[in-house]
């Protein structure tokens, strides 16, 4: 939506697109894998999603109120950082988690910096860092799916740091999602679905996503446990929250580069501190640090990768 | 009589070193995590404001301009010495707490800044009345910032639990939580200040 701005001669048409149409759109994109989390997970699962969009959209409702803005809890904004937020979370959390998570999600996220469009980090990613950070012992219990009483059970990222190596999770297991870990992160095909839609509908840019993924892939499998190139580059691409995140928290129009260039790069650098972070780093998972470490490079990407001006013979960098 | 009360009142709020200046965040971010730590090293910077603030007024005339600032920096590490060994004789808990911050008070940019911007301007009196206000001005900082971060971050103030069954959030208590919580205090004076303006 950000390149749409072509001049051109009159007559001119309206594409009859909002960014509340866009945002509600986004929403529709994420029920598949919030399906499948409540398939996998059980009923639970839905109350999380339930209380975390629910608290994101009254937290935005009071402060934009108290702030003396606009009320804008229609445009669906809130209602996506709530749906992420508790994509993000464990499927046995505490009930006051996704509430706590929600309301730093939108105060601290986005509201204190202006509201949509002036934050600068990933709202839904504030939240689940301030949480991961907070309450570590919720964010990381993790219980097996399809089974109702609450097994508890390792992500295989988690098994993966710990030594044990895919003991029990096969490929296709990770591709549909029956495998421990968060909400919405299981299900790659249920994510896939929604973000191919996205895709067709030009609401998401192919570049981040792919470049992201690709660049995990590669460098996953070039430093491999058994020397160079001998990487299980399939099993880290579909485990972890890889696939969520970029397809859906990395494509964040108001925390990434605007131009394709840009976005390249943003795919690369998230790419490469995934990685790192999940093969060297202290965490089993590093998607969202890597994403929110590139939010704040943004601004930098966004200032060097100008499109050139048309006619004009040098970029020149305006500081 | 009410000039002193002034200069002292204006380090509180006015002029207050942590919101308004905007001064001394390195030990405030890094000792507030409890109140009793919050509460040992403003009375220790205000300790070595008091005296470095006093002693500044009273040679201000006998330092070559050249090099006033190594002069200051002589003058506030001998309180800061002192008030080092005074408390490695009486608290030594509090000292271990507070560690290298307690030496760092003699760059702090608090006191080196009072002795430059005010004490080799002013009188001895009045030089000693803003260095009340200004230290106890830092301490009352202190003592909110670490209270919001002990509560949220441990559940307690003072080492006292208030509410049972609260789980606390441990980020409060890491360099994050500091950051926030100064962030949002400043905040928060700000718009008061532009309320009333």
């Amino acid at each position: 939506m950000k390149n749409n701005l072509i001049v051109s001669v009159s007559p001119h048409l309206h594409k009859g697109e909002s960014v509340r149409m866009i945002m509600w759109m986004v929403v529709l994109s994420l029920v598949p894998a919030g399906a499948a989390g409540v398939f996998f997970f059980g009923i639970d699962a839905l109350w999380l999603m339930a209380l975390g969009v629910l608290s994101a959209v009254a937290t935005e409702a009071v402060l934009q109120k108290a702030a003396g803005r606009k009320i804008s809890i229609l445009d669906g904004s809130a209602v996506i950082t709530g749906l992420l937020l508790a994509f993000n979370l464990p499927p046995k959390a505490p009930f006051w988690i996704p509430i706590v998570g929600s309301v730093f999600a939108v105060a601290i996220g986005k509201q204190i910096f202006g509201g949509l469009g002036q934050n600068i980090f990933n709202p839904a990613l504030v939240g689940r860092v301030f949480l991961m950070a907070s309450w570590p012992k919720y964010m990381t219990a993790f219980t097996r799916p399809m089974s109702y009483d609450a097994v508890t059970s390792a992500t295989p990222l988690a098994m993966l740091k710990g030594g044990g190596y895919l003991a029990h999770t096969s490929y296709l297991d990770l591709f549909l999602g029956k495998r421990g870990g968060c909400i919405g992160e299981v299900s790659a095909a249920a994510l896939l679905v929604g973000a191919l839609f996205l895709l067709m509908r030009g609401y998401i840019f192919w570049q981040i996503p792919v470049i992201y993924v690709l660049t995990v892939g590669v460098f996953t499998c070039i430093f491999g446990p058994q020397g160079y190139f001998s990487g299980d580059w399939l099993f880290h691409i579909l485990s972890g929250g890889l696939i969520l995140g970029a397809f859906f928290m990395a494509t964040d129009y108001v925390t990434s580069p605007l131009t394709r260039k840009g976005q390249v790069l943003f795919g690369v650098g998230c790419g490469v501190l995934t990685s790192v972070i999940r093969l060297w780093g202290g965490y089993p998972e590093g998607v969202s640090y890597a994403i929110l470490m590139m939010n704040a490079a943004t601004p930098i990407i966004d200032r060097y990768t100008k499109n050139k001006v048309y006619g004009s013979l040098k970029l020149k960098v305006k500081s | 009589m009410r000039k002193y009360i002034s200069e002292f009142l204006k380090g509180i709020i006015r002029e207050n070193p942590t919101f308004v200046l905007a001064l001394g965040l390195c030990p405030t971010l890094a000792v507030s995590v409890t109140v009793s730590n919050g509460i040992g090293m403003g009375i220790a910077a205000t300790a070595v404001l008091l005296g470095s603030n006093v002693i500044i007024a009273l040679i201000k005339d006998m330092i070559p301009d050249k090099i006033r600032i190594p002069c200051y920096i002589v003058v506030i590490a001998t309180f800061v010495t002192i008030t080092e060994l005074l408390m490695k004789a009486y608290s030594p808990a509090l000292n271990r707490a507070l560690g290298i911050y307690v030496p760092l008070i003699v760059v702090n940019c608090i006191v080196l800044g009072r002795a430059e911007a005010y004490a080799c301007k002013n009188s001895v009196v009045n030089s000693f009345f803003d260095g009340l206000g200004m230290g106890v001005g830092f301490t009352l900082a202190l003592i909110l910032i670490s209270a919001i971060r002990e509560f949220f971050g441990s559940g307690k103030i003072l080492g006292l639990t208030l509410i049972k069954g609260f789980e606390p959030a441990f980020v409060m208590a890491m360099p994050p939580g500091a950051l926030l919580v100064i962030g949002l205090l400043l905040g928060f004076f700000n718009v008061i200040k532009g309320r009333k303006a």
